[in-house]
């Protein structure tokens, strides 16, 4: 026992272990000297619900300051808060759609003054969150173990009036309680992101499953959706875990990834120095592309958490549950399993992540079932339905589109043309359109007819051709190709133009 | 008259609530500026609420079981429109934008509200003294204390200002107040009635109760405000108990034990006494009497000093000066704060929000408030053990009788006072104080009737035996 070392434990004591994946980031500091990331994502995602946290007043986001308010979010004297159900059971939902346990759950109280809190402190889960123990497939197949969630109310919205938009030195500050009470469930990885392409990949697919779940609309760009990084280095191929330092005001996936990679770098400079990492919590600056220190550890705040004494323990019957579990629609990973085997691809290939990440992969999957062809229906999906509109278009049309490009009456070029048409007026058949465009299937004998034209208007090339070698002949395919295009104004069938220069070639 | 006779003759049409409501809001103009029982006499708001019940009452309205009563409420509770201070400067002049559950059920039984009473600031006291507004004065000797916190309702009570009144009950707050004035104090069991819109001091332990001259206005006034309210998330989900109906059931085969740590060192022999006098009384009335041992009810009132501090020091950070009450400005937003803080809260409230800190810090925790968690486990086990054996328990109300204004300056001393009355509220039990004669000066001795968890029935029933079975005393006379 003497010198037993020290394993280091999460928040609900078990030992942190960190994923093996052979996607890692590693940056080399500024002596040669090579490290590689350990990063764990804390996810704050705003509930879908119509009323807040602990109250009747309404969680909607936009309207007029002040008024989406009542006296239990204003924290007035004598309020007491009442646990809304519908934000556990989106909480639930969200446990059971990544394989969690949902358990009892207690709310606590964490102490710290700050204007926009109204009461002072915040009502959260503490040890005993309602989420414990999930894990999140990535399209990449990396999988995330996820340690909790919990749930909490939001604060409000400070808005700091001079001395550049810090409390500290602004003149006065305005307080929006709107968003205070907002229900929040806070999602914490385990620390298995091991790139910044993996964080990136983890927050889109935890986005995916909170909107395909109804949990949270997912609007990173309305501050729905959070994100913390902690993030530490270590000697590539070791397996210690240094200090962390976390990282907020994370607004975009983009600044996600650039964060990340700035951290990374900052840290292994300090490491190869021999200087210290400090264990802090640091802001993002968009703006110069650093992160800067907000506070470090000594003057964090001391929380004080108790159970909050005006609520009773959280449980949901065994039987809610199941129906919970019962109502789960199908998540991104099992929906690019689906596609994958459909259309022959492995899970991982871009259009298959690409569909199912824009949730078109139903379309895609429908039109196929009627009879459109997997891989031209995805190529269609992922490349000319990425539109307004696009993923509306009903499946029958697509197929319809596919199945005349196939049976050679629309080129491709033709094909992405009444597509777009029919993304604008869906109420049209793929034929009407193609004919009102005047893309007329083109017959044989017509082709025929332009092919004989432009060879005769260009002997040398043709002589060329009948008699070159196959790169030649390459060559002056194109040529030929292009040209008869042109003639026939885009409506020749690039399959038929190829036979008929191989067999006039030949013959 | 009391509340049940004033509600049956307004009600009958007999009486008018206006005449009741001049009534005692003479006897207030008499004798208010002595005893300062209220922070504000809402007598306007009265007199127009007693004329709206008249009309009622003409109308053939049903106006309810309280129909034209007065009552008096703790200046804790919120009402909409009338201001609600909790005798601190941090929230003088406050307005509450809404009523408290019980406020909202008072009006709807026909109750006539006429102020709001006094109190130790944020409830932190038992002397009425720690009032930012002046201290409270004890009705049946001006020289003395009421009792506290909700010394300003009993002292409304006891000097005839109105016949009910509301206090609230943390560690003894309205039990320890009716046995200094001489009244009839009742704290419900946790959960019995809703506490939203009273102002937090300690949420696992407040409860709202009522004051009254007589058990059974006691147990009308319990009626009416008792009963689920989904507003609060700790309360009980059923109905109000049917009380009133079994007050005259009596004791017989009911099985009372008294508590034998509580009987003890630190208690005035005159009360012990008494206490055994009351014992007799039941067995006289046909219960069965034995001594029971509650051992961990010696731990009470240090389980309680951690708790109830940790809870209100949590309770207390809304009151910053940002949204509303008391401001005092300064440079920056954490100074205005503090400057507030300073400014409006009084010295005992400071000490519990700065014990209650300590008692929550990180490295402290499990030392204290976890330690007082598990005490207080141990003081439930302890009384579910007791309440195998006995139905009901007795014991003394205070350690003392009233004492004098000033006397005592030690806060520890003060704690002290609660000693019988804060287990009860540790265990989320019900307990109430019934008068029973006074001591060799002349006065008033409470006995404490204790009753498990939603026992209110059992413990009424002793509680009527106990008051018919009362040595008479000047006091009743008047």
């Amino acid at each position: 026992m003497a010198n037993a070392p020290t394993v280091p434990t999460d928040s609900l004591g078990h030992p942190i272990t960190v994923a093996a994946s052979d996607d890692v980031l590693v940056v080399e500091a500024h002596d040669g000297s090579r490290w590689e990331l350990v990063c764990g994502l804390e996810v704050h995602a705003e509930l879908h619900t119509v009323t807040k946290m602990f109250s009747g007043a309404p969680n909607q986001f936009g309207d007029e300051p002040n008024t989406n308010v009542d006296p239990v979010t204003l924290g007035l004297p004598g309020t007491l808060p009442v646990v809304n159900e519908r934000a556990v059971e989106l909480a639930a939902t969200f446990g059971l759609a990544i394989g969690a346990t949902v358990q009892r759950s207690v709310f606590s109280r964490k102490n710290y003054f700050y204007p926009d809190m109204p009461k002072n402190f915040q009502i959260s889960q503490y040890d005993q969150p309602i989420v414990v123990d999930g894990a999140l497939e990535l399209p990449s197949g990396h999988v995330v173990g996820i340690e909790r969630a919990h749930l909490e109310e939001d604060t409000g919205k400070s808005t700091h009036v001079g001395g550049a938009g810090r409390i500290k030195g602004a003149e006065y500050s305005l307080v929006d309680y709107n968003r205070a009470g907002v229900p929040l469930l806070e999602i914490v990885s385990r620390p298995h992101v091991r790139s910044a392409e993996q964080a990136r990949q983890y927050v889109a697919e935890l986005r995916s499953i909170l909107v395909a779940c109804g949990v949270s609309d997912g609007k990173m760009e309305e501050g729905s959706m959070r994100v913390d990084a902690n993030i530490s280095v270590r000697p590539e191929g070791s397996d210690e875990l240094r200090t962390r330092c976390e990282i907020k005001n994370v607004n975009s996936l983009r600044s996600l990834v650039r964060a990340i990679e700035f951290e990374a770098k900052r840290q292994a400079d300090l490491h190869a120095s021999g200087e210290k990492v400090v264990q802090e919590t640091r802001h993002w600056d968009e703006a110069d592309g650093r992160t800067h220190t907000m506070r470090s550890k000594e003057e964090a705040d001391d929380y004080r958490y108790f159970p909050e004494p005006d609520l009773v323990p959280v449980e949901l019957p065994s039987s809610r549950l199941d129906e919970l579990r019962a109502a789960l629609p199908l998540l991104p990973s099992q929906r690019r399993h689906r596609l994958a085997a459909v259309v022959g691809e492995p899970i991982t290939s871009e259009p298959v992540v690409v569909a199912v990440e824009r949730g078109q992969d139903d379309q895609a999957l429908a039109a196929i079932a009627a009879g459109g062809d997997p891989a031209r229906v995805l190529l269609h999906v992922v490349q000319n339905l990425a539109v307004d509109g696009g993923a509306e278009l009903p499946a029958e049309r697509l197929a319809e589109v596919v199945r005349m490009e196939v049976g050679g009456e629309l080129t491709a070029t033709q094909a992405k043309q009444v597509l777009a048409e029919l993304v604008a007026d869906p109420s049209r058949s793929a034929a009407e359109v193609a004919a009102a465009k005047g893309f007329e299937a083109m017959d044989t004998g017509a082709l025929e007819a332009i092919v004989d034209q432009v060879i005769a208007a260009n002997p040398d090339e043709w002589a060329s051709f009948c008699t070159g070698d196959d790169k030649a002949r390459k060559k002056l395919s194109g040529f030929f190709t292009g040209q008869i295009m042109k003639a026939s104004k885009g409506q020749a069938d690039g399959k038929l133009v190829a036979q008929l220069l191989a067999q006039k070639s030949s013959s | 008259m009391s509340a049940a006779e004033i509600a049956a003759a307004v009600r009958a049409g007999e009486r008018s609530a206006v005449e009741v409501a001049e009534e005692h809001l003479a006897r207030i103009a008499e004798r208010e500026g002595a005893v300062h029982a209220f922070n504000e006499v809402t007598a306007e708001a009265a007199r127009r609420a007693a004329a709206e019940i008249d009309r009622r009452v003409a109308a053939g309205d049903d106006v309810g079981p309280l129909a034209g009563v007065p009552v008096a409420i703790k200046d804790n509770l919120c009402t909409k429109g009338v201001a609600t201070t909790c005798s601190s400067r941090i929230l003088e002049g406050w307005v509450p934008p809404y009523d408290a559950t019980v406020v909202q059920r008072l009006a709807a039984a026909g109750a006539v509200a006429v102020g709001k009473t006094n109190l130790d600031e944020f409830a932190m006291g038992s002397s009425t003294e720690n009032s930012a507004f002046g201290a409270t004065r004890n009705p049946v000797d001006l020289d003395r204390v009421p009792g506290g916190s909700s010394g300003g309702s009993a002292a409304a009570v006891a000097a005839g200002f109105a016949p009910l009144a509301l206090g609230s009950d943390t560690g003894g707050s309205i039990r320890q107040p009716a046995a200094f004035c001489g009244v009839v104090g009742v704290k419900p069991t946790y959960g019995l009635v809703s506490r939203y819109g009273l102002i937090a001091f300690a949420s696992s332990l407040d409860q709202v109760g009522p004051f009254a001259r007589t058990v059974a206005d006691a147990a009308l006034l319990l009626e009416v405000t008792a009963g689920h309210d989904p507003a609060d998330a700790t309360s009980i989900p059923q109905a109000a108990p049917s009380i009133a109906a079994h007050l005259d059931d009596g004791v017989s085969g009911l099985r009372v034990g008294v508590v034998r740590e509580l009987m003890g060192e630190g208690i005035d022999p005159a009360i012990a006494a008494r206490v055994r006098e009351a014992a007799e009384a039941l067995a006289a009335a046909g219960a069965s009497v034995e001594e029971v041992s509650v051992p961990a009810v010696t731990y009470g009132l240090s389980a309680y000093y951690l708790i109830a501090p940790a809870e209100a020091s949590s309770n207390l950070a809304r009151f910053d000066g940002v949204r509303y009450g008391l401001r005092v400005d300064a440079p920056t937003t954490n100074e205005m704060m503090v400057a507030t803080r300073t400014a409006g809260f009084g010295a005992e409230v400071k000490r519990r929000i700065m014990l209650g800190t300590y008692a929550l810090s990180a490295g402290y925790y499990d030392a204290f408030y976890g330690k007082a968690q598990k005490v207080r486990t141990l003081i439930c086990r302890d009384f579910a053990a007791a309440y195998e054996r006995v139905d009901v328990l007795l014991s003394p109300t205070t350690p003392t009788t009233a004492f004098e204004v000033g006397a005592i300056a030690d806060p520890l001393t003060m704690y002290l006072n609660d000693i019988c009355t804060i287990p009860t509220n540790l265990a989320g039990d019900a307990a109430m104080s019934v008068p029973f004669g006074t001591d060799a000066t002349g006065l008033p001795v409470g006995v404490q009737v204790l009753a498990p968890a939603l026992g209110e029935v059992a413990m009424f029933r002793a509680a009527a035996v106990l008051e018919a079975a009362a040595p008479s005393t000047a006091e009743e006379d008047a």
